[in-house]
Formats: structure tokens, sequence, C-alpha cells
């Protein structure tokens, strides 16, 4: 027996101890501490045809897993230019020689079927140097052939569980404001799309700004402050249908900054009156107000713990913007962001364990994270300005605004590793901004 | 003024009117405030508002306090609402870019209620100001400088309403 595992990859949480672990003599494993040595070499050659239909899908589905796989700078692909095995049917043994020869570590081997619209993934992980299956079997996706994309990004979420032991998070989509337009007559759309960018879809019209949407913990709903009214108002919308209302409806009562709470049930945000921000929270069934704050400083950017029993926000009550923490039902709030400069735009991660955040010093913008108590500070990203981070659905990486300087400024999306490692910016069709992750799909 | 010019002045302002003076339509405002160029030496117009007395005031990064040039203009401004009772008015607060979104969006409503109070401790009634902000959202000016930046952090008095009674 030898040692198979090498690759060793990024920070699982920043209080992992600098470089810890490698396995040795267990199962392929992805340990993801501190340090990087280096991505997990894999092959995912193109699936097997099963109809005569699947054919076309079969390459196409074995693309786009290794794109989410090598996307996220843990795993390396081998090109299908260096197979020395091709494999032609998916039930016949796994010539494990040939794939050790060119030091694939992982293989992944599927076949494709198609009947009318209906489309079927099979598939199956192996660990190659120990010359067997990775734990969890053969597995089998069914769904319409519209839905192919989807299917390859599951198939890519199950190898990446396998080898992290983490969540995926390949079959999520984004909710972002689509930009057009000069600086001073930004055009502004809501827009949703595969979190790799791919099957964009406008959810509004370029007729009123739109900022900052937000899912409900199932995906199902988005939270969105648009101007629609000529005031800034909060609206829900339920994505599948594209149908939206109003949440706040007061007259010239300006309300902005949405989140829902785990449970979907309530919204947290920010009201604006007589120039004084704070925040309160609405039951959506009951439209009941409660307010959270009642400080005659800015208050704004409210997340929710995954638990829903703290509020994390910001407040310039200290004389500039800084995070705080409170319990979800208002009262006393603690000061979290001690370091230099101004933070903002908190966001609790779904693990529960770290905040992501927006810093500016120095005229610089940097996208950062630190633990929920302000310890362990770290910045992730520098540039003229960077904001508005949303995580992925596991905890891992963190997608956020980037705006480019100058009269041409434009806005786009990027990602990085909680690491700061990975940094890459994510396609879209136009200028992009103010991105939210949807959890996992079901 | 040609009596053109007041014509048309006179039609676009009763446009206005077609919407309750409770709608506060800015985009209707808007036409209103930039389309009157021609009736600047009316002082009871909105174009001299504009133009003339100054339909803006700016502010230092990050503030809301109104400098003594700010204070000069809304004090013009009051009073020239005071003695054109027929218009209502909507502030606008702005941010620079420097800044995160939200945080802006509170920043422009602290900078424009800033202006509203000034203009409502000079006598103006404070139902006749409504406050809105856009953050950073309709920058004036483009450029990544201070030369840019001093004019996008403003509160812009916008006119609505008129000849209406």
């Amino acid at each position: 027996m030898r040692t198979f595992l090498t690759g060793v990859l990024l920070a699982a949480t920043l209080m992992a101890p600098a470089g810890a672990v490698v396995a040795q003599n267990g199962p392929l494993r992805i340990e993801i501490t501190d340090g990087v040595i280096e991505p997990l070499p894999y092959a995912v050659p193109s699936f097997v045809p099963e109809t005569a239909a699947a054919a076309e899908l079969s390459t196409q589905i074995a693309q786009v897993i290794a794109s989410d796989l090598s996307g996220t700078g843990l795993f390396r692909e081998i090109p299908a230019s260096a197979h020395i095995s091709k494999v032609t049917d998916f039930n016949a043994p796994v010539q494990y020689a040939d794939w050790k020869a060119v030091n694939a570590q992982a293989l992944i081997t599927g076949a494709v079927s198609v009947n009318g619209n209906r489309l079927t993934v099979r598939f199956r992980g192996y660990d190659v140097f120990a010359d067997k299956e990775l734990d969890g079997g053969g597995l089998q996706f069914t769904g319409t052939t519209e839905g192919w994309r989807r299917m390859a990004h599951k198939v890519a979420d199950s190898i990446y569980t396998r080898i992290t032991g983490e969540g995926g998070y390949f079959d999520s989509r984004v909710v972002y404001v689509s930009e057009n337009g000069p600086k001073n007559d930004r055009r502004k759309r809501l827009a949703i799309m595969d979190y790799d960018g791919a099957n964009v879809q406008y959810l509004t019209n370029s007729a009123s700004i739109v900022l900052a949407p937000r899912f409900s913990p199932t995906g199902d709903r988005v939270l969105y402050t648009s101007y629609e009214s000529g005031f800034p108002q909060i609206h829900v919308m339920d994505v599948g249908q594209v149908k939206r209302r109003v949440l706040s409806t007061d007259d010239g009562i300006m309300s902005f900054a949405p989140r829902f709470s785990p449970d979907g049930r309530t919204v947290v945000y920010s009201q604006s009156q007589g120039g004084n921000t704070d925040l309160f929270t609405m039951d959506i069934a009951s439209g009941k107000r409660t307010r959270l704050t009642s400080a005659p400083s800015i208050e704004t950017a409210p997340s929710f713990s995954p638990d829903g029993s703290q509020i994390v926000f910001e407040s310039d009550r200290s004389g500039s913007q800084q995070l705080y923490v409170m319990a979800a039902t208002g009262g006393d709030a603690r000061r979290i962001s001690h370091g230099k400069g101004r933070y903002g735009t908190p966001v609790w991660s779904p693990r529960g364990d770290l905040l992501a955040f927006t810093k500016q010093n120095k005229g610089r913008f940097h996208i950062g994270v630190m633990r929920t108590d302000g310890g362990e500070e770290r910045l992730l990203t520098a540039s003229f300005l960077d904001e508005g981070p949303t995580w992925s659905p596991n905890g891992r990486v963190i997608m956020f605004t980037r705006e480019t300087q100058g009269a041409n400024g434009r806005a786009l999306l990027y990602s990085v590793d909680i690491s700061g490692r990975n940094l890459k910016p994510v396609r879209t069709p136009d200028g992009a901004s103010d991105p939210a992750w949807s959890p996992l799909q079901k | 003024m040609s009596g053109l010019t007041k014509a048309i002045l006179v039609i676009s302002a009763l446009g206005l009117s077609a919407c309750t003076n409770a709608a506060w339509d800015n985009s209707n405002t808007t036409d209103l405030n930039s389309g009157g160029a021609a009736g600047v030496a009316d002082q009871t117009s909105p174009a001299y508002f504009q133009q003339e007395i100054g339909d803006r005031v700016l502010f230092v990064v990050n503030e809301s306090g109104l400098t003594t040039e700010a204070q000069g203009i809304l004090l013009a401004q009051a009073n020239w609402l005071l003695a054109n009772t027929d218009y209502n008015a909507t502030i606008e607060g702005h941010a620079d870019e420097q800044g995160t979104r939200e945080y802006n969006l509170a920043l422009g409503a602290r900078r424009a209620n800033s202006a509203r109070e000034y203009l409502v401790s000079r006598g103006v009634a404070g139902s006749r100001i409504k406050v809105l902000t856009y953050g950073k959202e309709r920058p004036l000016e483009i450029c990544s400088d201070e030369s840019c930046y001093s004019k996008n952090r403003r509160a812009v008095t916008i006119l609505a309403g008129g000849l209406t009674g």
C-alpha cells in the first residue's frame, strides 16, 4: 500500500493550525487545511453514450464536471489527450494501471442515456491508487434533457463531497444585478444564473433601480430593493413564477438592505426616516414590523446567524462604520470589528463560524473574513472597489462585486476561496453587481 | 421671457398636476426642472430656482453637516419656497462611490434630511418636503477622484407641483 493522497488544499477554517496534515494510507481524501500543496489530479473521460441521442450530452456532461472540479482550485484535470484507457463500457472493469500511469489519483466514469426528453446519468468515482471505487458507490440521476447541466453539477458535487468530506456548491444559483450603460446612466435589472454563469435569466426590466437581491433559505424567493415606486422599497419575488410584490408600502418611507431569517418567515432590513437609518424585522405573513435599533446613527446591512438567534450588522455609532452583533430580537449590541479602517456588509457564513465583510482602508477596498467574535481577521482581496460578499452554500467560496476605477469603470462578479486563493471572475453577459448565492438546490 | 416659453412652462406644470400632488412623480419633476431653462429670468420659475438660487448643496466626505455655503443656498431655497407656495419639493441625497452600497443609501438619506431640516427651520412647512436617497446609484460626474466625488456628494432639491392650487 502506498501513500496516494498528496493534494492538500486550502484552509477549511481559518482556525486550522497552519501546515496541518496529509492523510496517509487512508481513503482518497483531500484534507483541506492551511497551506496549499498541489491540486489533486483526476480524470473524467467523456461519459459513455448508451443511446444515440446521448452522444453530445455525454461529452458535455463530462466537461461541466471537469469545469466544476478544476474551478475549485483543489483538483487538476488530466486531459483526455493523456489518457491511455478509453472508457467505452460503463460496466467494464477499470484499467487502474492505465490511470496510475498518467497519475490520475481520482477517476470519474459515467454513462448517459436519452429517451425523448428524459435524461439519465449514471456515474462512479474511483480511488485509482487504491484500486477501488470511492465510498458511496455508483449513483444515478434522472431528469429532463434541459436540466443536463444541473445533473453534471450534481455529479461534481457528489465527487467533491466524497473527496473533501465537505458539502458541494456546484448545483446552485446566483441572483445578481445586471448592469448596462455608463456610470452616470447605469441601467440595472435583476438576473439569475447558475453559479458558473450559465443559464442567465432576467427577472426585472431596467425601468427602475434594483439593488442587492437576497435568496430565501430554500432559494424559492428573492428579496430586493427597488425604486419602482420612486422610493427605495423592499420587494419579494417568487423566482419560479417571476411574480413580485412590494413588502413595505408606507409612502415616502425608504427601506432597503433586506435579508431573510433562516426559517424564511421574517425579513430583517433597514428603514430610513428623518435621516436616521435603523434596523427592523417584518413578519412576512402578517406584515407586522418590529424595531430592533433606535440609535441616531446608521444601522444597516443586517444578516442573521444560521441558527437565527443573532444578527450581525454595520453601524457608525462609534463615528465610523464598524460591525456589531446583537440578539435577533434587538437590544444591546457588541462591537466585533477593531482593526483599522471601516467595515461594512457583514454576512454570516452558512457554517456559522465566520463572517465575511467589506473593509475600506487607505482608499482601498477588501473582502475579508473574521470569526464571529471578531478574531482572526483575514483580508482575501484588495482593489479599487470590492464589496458585497456572499457565501457559497458550503461556506468555502465567497462571491463579490469588483468595480474598476475611472470614467469607464465597470462592475463584475468575482469569486475567491476563503483562504484567499483562486480569485477569478465569474462570467456574466454584461456588467454585474450584488451577487447572492443560493443554497444547494434539491 | 417670451409668451410662448411661458405657455410651455404652464403646460408642463399642468401636465404634472394631472398626477395628484401626493404622487410625487419624480420622472415628471425632473423634466420640469431641466426643461425650464428659458425661464431663468422669471423669479417664480423652477429654472430660476435651479440655476440662480442653486438647487443643490455639496457635502464633505462621509459628512451630512451643512457648510456655510450650503446654508446660504438653502436659505435662498427656503425663501423661494416660502414665496412660491404652489411648489413642493423632494430632496435627493447622494454619496460618492467610495463606500458600500447600503451605507451610502443611509448616508444619502442623512444628507437629504439635513437639507430638509434646514428648510424647515427657516419656516418651510415640513409637509412640503420629502426626502429620497440614491446612495451612490446616480453619480453626476464619473471620474474616480475628488474633482468628481465632491460634486457627487450632494443633496438636490427637486421641485414638484406648481400652478396647481
